[in-house]
């Protein structure tokens, strides 16, 4: 198919010259009523940067810049990594910029004075303690809200295999699912400066279940709003979702009965013989490394970055 | 001196229509009296035109088809009287209750507020209307020929002062008795007076030789020439609504059908008198009374921390199930309560048949609405409600909140609030509460920010986060030389093994002088695991002897 287009040059004869095939089926797209107002993607105004605020600890800002309102954030690691006590962080700085935040506690983890002594306002601070309900979800009106939140295999593509399919979710998994239909609840109803969502304790195994719509579903309610969800958890399981993504690793800080803090276990069979604590060593702190796995917010750097602090032990005395 | 007078006609059907609007179209007589000798108390305009009347007997009506018979409910009579004060009262202090169907009010002063006096009739007539009843307004130099033209008029009707007579006179005799008949009805009847226009051209002496004082004060009413002060009212704030069920409800979804109609009700008598509700009771009367197990599961649990909803009081009677619902912040949104209450029935449903629904509300002044544009984003009350009350349905009541820390050193102690943040002012600092914070900090034995290292932007130095087993974890501890050396924690498999490194012990007790006493020693103790090292917090039980693993850093 040949569309006659005329091309003069120089003074010369008028040719006919065929048009490219592509080229006149976009046009021919460009025409249809229908497409009239779909604006062509390499028009499109650039998404303006989301507002970054502060998560209560310097090093991490500097690594980040802070964390995004209106984005999923994710912040993973180990068992004694440091997790709960940047989230305690972000918390606390989130409630002292008077803003209300949301404690999603999917294993019901929280220790109130771990709390109190980040300086959270328990007072602004909604936590929602997921796990053993008398009450099953039995209301419609939830379920009529949520009914695409949950775990793949609730309904359909739940591994055959697993025998908790045939006997219903086990525990892990009913708290998980509480906590996702808790989350989007608190995402619609909106006014969170801060909902967090606590996987620290839920299996990578199981976390890794929680499907990529629920992510996506999360991550198209908040970016709307100015708030921030932030995603704790073992291994990164929001995968593509996150605007930003953390990872944390720690050694653990113990001090002398001089008073002289060091660092042990970075080695722990060298170290344990000469460092064997005695009676007066205690527990001063965990030294946090983070790792800035991923960032939309702007160019992936050429090598890992990383930012490392220290956290402070408490005792009640 | 203007007056208003708020006429109900057909009072016991239209108190009846109040709660059921859709059968405003159809014929409605309303049923008095026990089962085999009932009588058709009032009826309405369209059964009229079909030829039913009060005193008919049930059974004489039951061969009108169209014809809808209900039972006259004193309930929801006395919930329309209620209604009607409030609407007067919405523009008037100066109230008269004449009777149950009839409300006079004082309108001096009121049109610099309210305009002009035709508009102030409408608007009252439309403020009837909104509260759900249709009423005759008539306005009147004084009370007297107000409710005249409002009880022979219908609709609205302004009667300028001067034309009283000639307004009135197109009346007929029997709206001077309001529909009770009497003796000189008859007489009047007799010598052929037919309206007012007729009674008010009497000559007065020959009227007053025949009939005495009596004649005179009714062709005073035919002339509109009486006057009379108000006898003003304060009716208390009680704001009720109710209705008794011909047939029992079974299902919530019906009784939340009910309930939408009584609380738009309720929300327009609230907002009639300019106030809002911060505590809505709901009474159900049961059929068959409450089975043990239902009592059970509607048991109180107004201990702090159950969220938003709380069970009152036991009932008294064992017919009855009492709901109340206590809101952090005055609200006047009927859909908002209906949803709340829909999820609080959801979570705890009566048990039994339902034959009677009363609701009533604690009448509170609204919040005000206006905030400040550079404060931080908070929840809308009226949508955190809701979303609390969700998830309270999801993880249960008990389990959504705030926590507040408790005025001891034993460990977990601490409770769950309602969680209901406070408005910060407008510098965004909320002094009184930080100062509160700091001050439980150092009840518990925490130190104060001041002791740290704190910058000028907020930052602090972050603490040591344990996450806490909820149980705790039973372990074996092997010691050597009173130190810990091996743990093996059966309900978590990554915390066996030898111990690396363990600090401690910690010694902490109270409450000796009771009987729940407690006394503890902590180790902080590392494993190996597969991820990596593992710090976890290991508790010996001194008074049991036994080894708990409470929690993990993090």
């Amino acid at each position: 198919m040949f569309s006659p287009v005329f091309s003069e040059q120089m003074g010369r004869a008028v040719t006919f010259v065929p048009e490219p095939e592509p080229v006149l089926a976009l046009r021919r797209l460009a025409a249809l009523p229908k497409l009239a107002g779909v604006t062509p993607a390499s028009q499109l105004g650039i998404r303006p940067l989301p507002e970054m605020v502060s998560s209560g600890i310097r090093e991490i800002d500097a690594l980040t810049g802070g964390l995004p309102r209106g984005c999923l954030s994710e912040i993973c690691g180990p068992s004694s990594s440091g997790r709960t006590s940047v989230l305690l962080a972000v918390l606390a700085a989130a409630t002292r910029r008077g803003e209300v935040g949301a404690l999603v506690d999917t294993t019901d983890a929280l220790d109130p004075i771990s709390a109190a002594s980040a300086e959270v306002d328990l007072e602004r601070l909604l936590w929602v303690r997921c796990g053993k309900s008398n009450i099953e979800s039995r209301t419609s009106d939830c379920g009529s809200q949520t009914s695409n939140i949950g775990f793949e295999g609730r309904d359909a593509g739940f591994d055959d295999r697993c025998p908790s399919h045939r006997r219903g979710p086990t525990p892990q998994l009913r708290s998980l699912e509480q906590a996702l239909r808790v989350t989007d609840l608190l995402l619609q109803s909106g006014g969170f400066g801060l909902i967090a969502i606590d996987l620290g304790d839920v299996p990578h195994t199981a976390a890794r279940r929680i499907p990529l719509a629920s992510w996506f579903r999360f991550q198209r309610a908040v970016e709307t709003t100015p708030t921030v969800l932030l995603v704790v958890d073992q291994e990164a399981c929001a995968q593509s979702c996150a605007a930003l993504l953390i990872r944390l690793q720690s050694s653990i800080l113990g001090r002398q009965s001089s008073g002289e803090e060091l660092s042990i276990f970075s080695d722990p069979l060298s170290e344990r013989d000469p460092n064997w604590p005695t009676q007066a060593q205690l527990l001063d702190g965990l030294h946090i490394e983070g790792e800035l796995l991923r960032s939309r917010l702007g160019r992936k750097p050429s090598q890992s970055v990383t930012a490392a602090f220290a956290t402070r032990a408490v005792r009640i005395a | 001196m203007p007056f208003a007078c708020i006429f109900v006609p057909d009072f016991p059907v239209e108190a009846l229509l109040r709660a059921e609007p859709e059968l405003r179209t159809q014929a409605v007589a309303v049923l008095e009296g026990k089962a085999p000798l009932q009588k058709i108390f009032a009826v309405n305009q369209k059964a009229r035109l079909v030829g039913i009347s009060p005193e008919m007997t049930k059974v004489q009506v039951e061969a009108c088809s169209d014809l809808v018979l209900r039972v006259r409910s004193s309930l929801q009579e006395a919930a329309a009287h209620a209604a009607l004060l409030d609407c007067a009262q919405s523009f008037s202090p100066q109230v008269e209750d004449a009777s149950c169907d009839t409300v006079l009010l004082d309108l001096a002063g009121l049109e610099p507020l309210f305009g002009p006096l035709p508009k102030i009739a409408r608007d009252l007539a439309r403020c009837a209307c909104d509260l759900g009843l249709e009423t005759n307004v008539a306005v009147a130099s004084n009370p007297d020929t107000a409710v005249l033209a409002a009880h022979g008029f219908a609709g609205v009707t302004v009667i300028p002062e001067g034309k009283e007579a000639e307004q009135l006179g197109s009346l007929p005799v029997e709206v001077l008795w309001m529909g009770s008949g009497s003796q000189i009805q008859e007489i009047f009847e007799r010598w052929g007076i037919r309206n007012l226009r007729a009674l008010a051209a009497l000559p007065s002496i020959a009227l007053s030789e025949r009939l005495g004082q009596e004649g005179i004060r009714l062709q005073q009413l035919a002339r509109g020439r009486t006057f009379r002060s108000l006898v003003p009212i304060e009716p208390p704030l009680v704001f009720e609504e109710g209705i008794e069920l011909e047939y029992p409800l079974v299902l919530l979804e019906p009784l939340a059908f009910l309930m939408s109609r009584l609380l738009e009700q309720l929300c327009a008598r609230l907002s009639a008198r300019a106030l809002a509700t911060q505590e809505l009771r709901l009474h159900l009367e049961l059929e068959n009374g409450f089975h043990a197990g239902d009592t059970e599961e509607c048991g109180i649990f107004d201990h702090v921390g159950t969220g938003t909803l709380s069970y009152l009081e036991r009932t008294q009677s064992r017919r009855s199930f009492h709901r109340t619902l206590r809101l952090p912040v005055p609200l006047l949104d009927p859909k908002v309560f209906l949803k709340l209450l829909q999820l609080d029935l959801n979570a705890h449903p009566p048990g039994a048949p339902i034959v009677k629904i009363h609701l009533s509300a604690e009448p509170v002044r609204p919040r005000p609405a206006q905030n400040e544009l550079f404060l931080p984003p908070s929840p809308e009350p009226e949508k955190l409600e809701l979303t609390l009350a969700r998830i309270a349905g999801i993880v249960g009541s008990n389990k959504v909140g705030s926590l507040q820390l408790l005025d001891t050193y034993r460990p977990e102690t601490f409770q769950m609030r309602r969680f209901a943040p406070a408005p910060i002012d407008e510098n965004g600092s909320r002094e009184p509460k930080s100062a509160r914070n700091n001050q439980k900090r150092e009840e518990i034995g925490l130190k104060r920010s001041s002791d740290r290292s704190q910058g000028q932007t907020g930052f602090e130095t972050a603490v040591t986060a344990l996450r806490i087993f909820r149980p705790p974890l039973r372990a074996t501890v092997t010691l050597h030389q009173g130190r810990p050396v091996r743990i093996a924690c059966p309900k978590r498999k990554e915390a066996c093994g030898e111990i690396l490194w363990a600090a401690g012990p910690w010694r902490s007790s109270g409450d000796w002088w009771e009987q729940e006493g407690w006394s503890r020693d902590e180790w902080d103790i590392t494993l190996q695991e597969t991820t990596g090292i593992t710090l976890y917090r290991l508790v010996r039980d001194l008074f049991s002897g036994r080894w708990l693993l409470e929690g993990s850093y993090d």
